[in-house]
């Protein structure tokens, strides 16, 4: 036997073939401008030498020689903590179509990646490329003859929804006088605030996930949704606060404002409640994240810069990390109930306050518990498909429940209880994850859900976020975004420009509302939202039909 | 498209003429049922107007099996009225049509009103779960002054069948449906006009929001709220449930089941309240091409529309005489002899009611609360 000393492990050599995407570069077409890899935001790809060996021959008679040439070339390297993340920015850059990424299906990933004991982490939502759930459900009761169907174009359509608690009919303080209603002002019934807004929201993003032109081209899009085209879109604000000045404007109204575990920014919200001009659209409480149930906020020391610490109130340059549950709380009658009220009171009961949970079997006793609580505004469920900034990759891909049987089952717990009407459940989590955002939200409306959350399609269609479920890209908790969306490096986010990010959410929206028209207009549906209309859809799964309670199709 | 002739009078009147004024609209029914409801009962009945009427369709065993449970309740049978059944070839033959007249069980004559109307209700609902399984009973309505007659065929050919034109049966208000049927199985119980609590009403259209609706109604705990073979069984209970439960005037049955925009709340005096119940009743607002007629507890007669008007309606007649109709056709059968320029044709935002007796028309404005 040979001798073990002084033998060279080759074994963490790696192949390209091992990696998730393989840089395809064309010899011929490449002008050597090294754009490509300037641009590269993992540095995957180098610039090198190639030397080639010709064989040739000059002049009348056979002679043949060998010379050795020497090539610039644009050359992937083997280091894993280098690997091509797929994003293609190389291919955006290039002069002349020299070079792109290819998605290597064979890859070995992951057995590779968690290295050094410490786990892979990522941003994006969780890599399963196939169909989710909701793109598998079909409109399939059409008004046809025995009910004309509306006009999507011409009609009018109520598209609005209620966020707040809303009281059950038997105890409205209603009471008649002289054939008129009037509201009982004697009465000492508490009436929670209720707000109407647009069916689809905008999901939590904070400030520091975000950069400045993403957070405050969403913000002016928001403002312009609200007060130019009528439609009370409304916007969550993610862990971490808000820019002061935004607090304290009149556009204040259309955003949620998010408590998480960590509470970080809320030194400065409460410092600037006396300066509030709006009250909030509502206050979400955080307990759970679809993207990595269980697991709390997290956002990486690279995205930590002045802006952020300020806002915050913490040092730069740290990891701030929320810790899983809200840690002064032992249970859910101290983190619901105690937590709803204190927000409540620090608004005067004028603001909706609900809670935020992942998607989860328990969600059920969370909603039971919810149901009873007369402070609650609503749930919010966020399924596995969720997108997040930061998180591990195991929790990601592989912790949560789906959205939509979960969505199913909640509602159908409060219709057994007659208060389908009381808690609005709130769906997020993949909403629109193969693009068909109107059609996932209409479906999980349907289902039960009186609204949905979008976060992750809206960086994509609002900023030309790269990530996908091949885990393209998927930087965010890097700081290295390549579109300047999930980045605090001016460098980078000087790519994204705030007005057309808002320019393209007021798209995105006025977009949606067709949609949603064309789905629901044929369906007969115009007067108000269709909240738990199972009748409508169908499933081409057996299965799926069967837990939705919907009718099987083929 | 169902067919509807509704016909109130100060005088009583044969259902003959409602039949006659859904002939006149006969390409809108196709013969897979003709529902009758009758309030403010004369002819045979105008003496019998403090006894339950208990209306319904029984096999032999299933008269049997009801005459059992009414008596062993305490029921004490007063009259009993059948058709003269004229046997017709297109008509397949039940067993017994029926209304029978009860006196209420021993100690319950003395209790007050809504404790009685609560047990005519339970009682008509254990009738119905009895027959059910094996089809054996079917009962429409319980209740005093009221009598419903339903079966599957042409409207003038039931009438033959039943034999109306012998003129026994009369009353002030008749409700009278031509079904089309659509998208349900022929049932007896899918017939319209419906009835609950002294309410009774009937639809032509397409309630596209019927399931979250009747699950919204199913789980208010009123025992009531049962049955919905049609999709149009609803309209009646979310009257019932805004009168009757909630205690609404008669007018808020607009509001709940076709809100005002938020903007169009400005208008009214109410809006405060209007507001709340936008947000409280929301699972009860309606969707769908419908016209709803119907009456009250008290004898008023209402149409309405859906909230972008996609069915037609015509109401006209005379003081003491008005037709309310799917189509105009209908009310010229009825009541020939009116200024068809004061014809109504409610729209959108229009609720007409018509006092009892006939006296007197309004048109509500939605817009303005008056």
């Amino acid at each position: 036997m040979e001798p073990v000393k002084g033998k060279l492990d080759v074994n963490h050599e790696l192949t390209l073939k091992e990696f998730p995407y393989i840089i395809q570069w064309r010899d011929d077409r490449c002008k050597r401008c090294g754009q490509c890899t300037a641009v590269c935001p993992v540095k995957a790809i180098v610039p090198d030498l190639r030397v080639d060996r010709v064989a040739g021959s000059e002049g009348p008679i056979p002679n043949p020689s060998v010379t050795r040439r020497v090539t610039q070339i644009v050359k992937q390297v083997h280091d894993i903590d280098r690997y091509c993340v797929g994003c293609a920015m190389c291919s955006l850059v290039c002069p002349n179509e020299a070079i792109t990424p290819e998605f290597n299906p064979n890859h070995k990933f992951l057995f590779y990646k968690n290295r050094a004991g410490d786990a892979y982490k990522r941003g994006g939502r969780r890599n399963d490329p196939t169909p989710s759930t909701l793109d598998q459900l079909k409109f399939t009761r059409i008004s046809m003859l025995t009910d004309p169907a509306l006009d999507a174009g011409r009609h009018e359509f109520h598209l609005r929804t209620f966020l707040g608690r809303i009281l059950p009919p038997e105890s409205m303080p209603l009471k008649a006088e002289n054939g008129m209603l009037v509201v009982d002002k004697n009465s000492d019934i508490f009436i929670p605030p209720v707000r109407e807004i647009y069916p689809i929201m905008i999901g939590s993003m904070s400030v520091g996930a975000l950069s400045p032109p993403m957070w405050e081209g969403l913000a002016m899009g928001v403002a312009y949704l609200n007060e130019e085209l009528g439609m009370p879109v409304v916007m969550a604000s993610g862990e971490g606060g808000m820019p002061p000045r935004l607090l304290k404007s009149r556009f204040f109204k259309y955003f949620i404002l998010q408590i998480a575990s960590g509470y970080f920014g809320w030194d400065e919200i409460v410092r600037a409640l006396p300066d509030m001009v709006e009250d909030p659209a509502a206050i979400e409480i955080k307990y759970g994240q679809g993207a990595k149930p269980g697991d709390g906020g997290l956002l990486m020391s690279y995205k930590v810069l002045k802006l952020i610490s300020e806002i915050r109130g913490v040092p730069m340059r740290v990891d701030l990390a929320s810790p899983p549950t809200h840690q002064t709380k032992y249970s859910i009658e101290e983190a619901v109930a105690k937590m709803i009220q204190s927000m409540s009171m620090a608004w005067g009961f004028r603001v909706p306050v609900y809670p935020k949970i992942s998607g989860t079997k328990t969600a059920r006793a969370v909603l039971n518990n919810l149901a009873r609580n007369p402070y609650a505004a609503a749930l919010s469920i966020d399924g596995e498909d969720g997108g997040t900034g930061a998180a591990y990759n195991v929790s990601m891909d592989k912790m949560g429940h789906p959205i939509a049987s979960n969505i199913r089952e909640c509602y159908l717990d409060l219709v057994k209880q007659g208060k389908q009407n009381e808690l609005p459940i709130i769906a997020a989590g993949g909403v629109g994850k193969k693009g068909n955002l109107a059609a996932n939200v209409a479906a999980l409306i349907m289902l039960g859900a009186s609204a949905a959350s979008i976060g992750k399609y809206v960086m994509q269609a609002t900023a030309d976020c790269l990530g996908d479920e091949n885990n393209r890209c998927n930087l965010c908790n890097t700081g290295r975004c390549p579109r300047g969306i999930t980045t605090q490096d001016p460098k980078l986010y000087r790519r994204l420009d705030s007005e057309k990010v808002a320019e393209r959410l007021v798209d995105v929206f006025k977009a949606a509302d067709v949609e949603l028209k064309k789905i629901f207009a044929p369906m007969g549906r115009s007067t108000e939202l269709p909240i738990g209309m199972s009748d409508g859809l169908s499933a081409g799964n057996e299965e799926i039909a069967r837990k939705l309670g919907i009718s099987y199709v083929c | 498209m169902c067919r509807l002739a509704a016909i109130t009078a100060s005088e009583y009147f044969s259902p003959l003429e409602n039949v006659h004024a859904l002939e006149t609209m006969k390409e809108g029914h196709d013969g897979s049922g003709m529902g009758l409801m009758l309030k403010s009962l004369g002819g045979f009945a105008e003496n019998l107007k403090e006894y339950p009427a208990l209306s319904g369709i029984c096999s032999n065993d299933g008269l049997k099996t009801l005459d059992e449970f009414m008596s062993s309740r305490g029921w004490r049978e007063v009259h009993c009225w059948e058709p003269d059944v004229k046997p017709l070839p297109q008509i397949t033959r039940r067993d017994h049509y029926f209304t029978k007249f009860y006196e209420y069980p021993a100690g319950i004559k003395e209790r007050p009103w809504e404790q009685k109307e609560a047990l005519l209700l339970e009682t008509r609902i254990a009738l119905r779960k009895l027959g059910d399984k094996d089809e054996s009973i079917t009962v429409f309505s319980f209740y005093p002054d009221v009598l419903t007659l339903k079966e599957v065929g042409d409207p003038l050919m039931l009438a033959e069948y039943f034999g109306l034109e012998k003129g026994d049966l009369k009353a002030k208000i008749v409700l009278a449906q031509g079904r089309q049927n659509t998208n349900y199985a022929i049932n007896l119980y899918a017939c319209h006009p419906f009835f609950i609590q002294g309410i009774g009403t009937m639809t032509n259209g397409e309630n596209t929001a019927f399931v979250p609706i009747r699950e919204y109604l199913m789980s208010r705990g009123f025992p009531g709220y049962i049955g919905y073979q049609s999709d149009s069984e609803v309209f009646t209970h979310i009257l019932h449930y805004t009168t009757k439960r909630l205690g609404f005037p008669m007018p808020y049955y607009k509001d709940v089941i076709t809100p005002l925009k938020r903007a169009e709340m400005e208008g009214r005096p109410d809006k405060d309240a209007l507001l709340l119940m936008r947000q409280s009743l929301r699972m009860l607002v309606i969707d769908g091409p419908n016209c709803i007629i119907g009456f009250t507890p008290d004898g008023t007669c209402f149409m309405v529309q859906d909230s972008k008007k996609l069915r037609p309606g015509a109401v006209g007649g005379v003081k003491g005489k008005y037709a309310l109709m799917s189509e105009e056709c209908g009310v010229d059968s009825a009541i020939p002899e009116r200024d068809r320029a004061k014809d109504i044709f409610p729209m959108k935002y229009d609720f007409v009611m018509i006092s009892p007796g006939a006296q007197e028309v309004k048109v509500w404005n939605q817009l303005k609360g008056n």
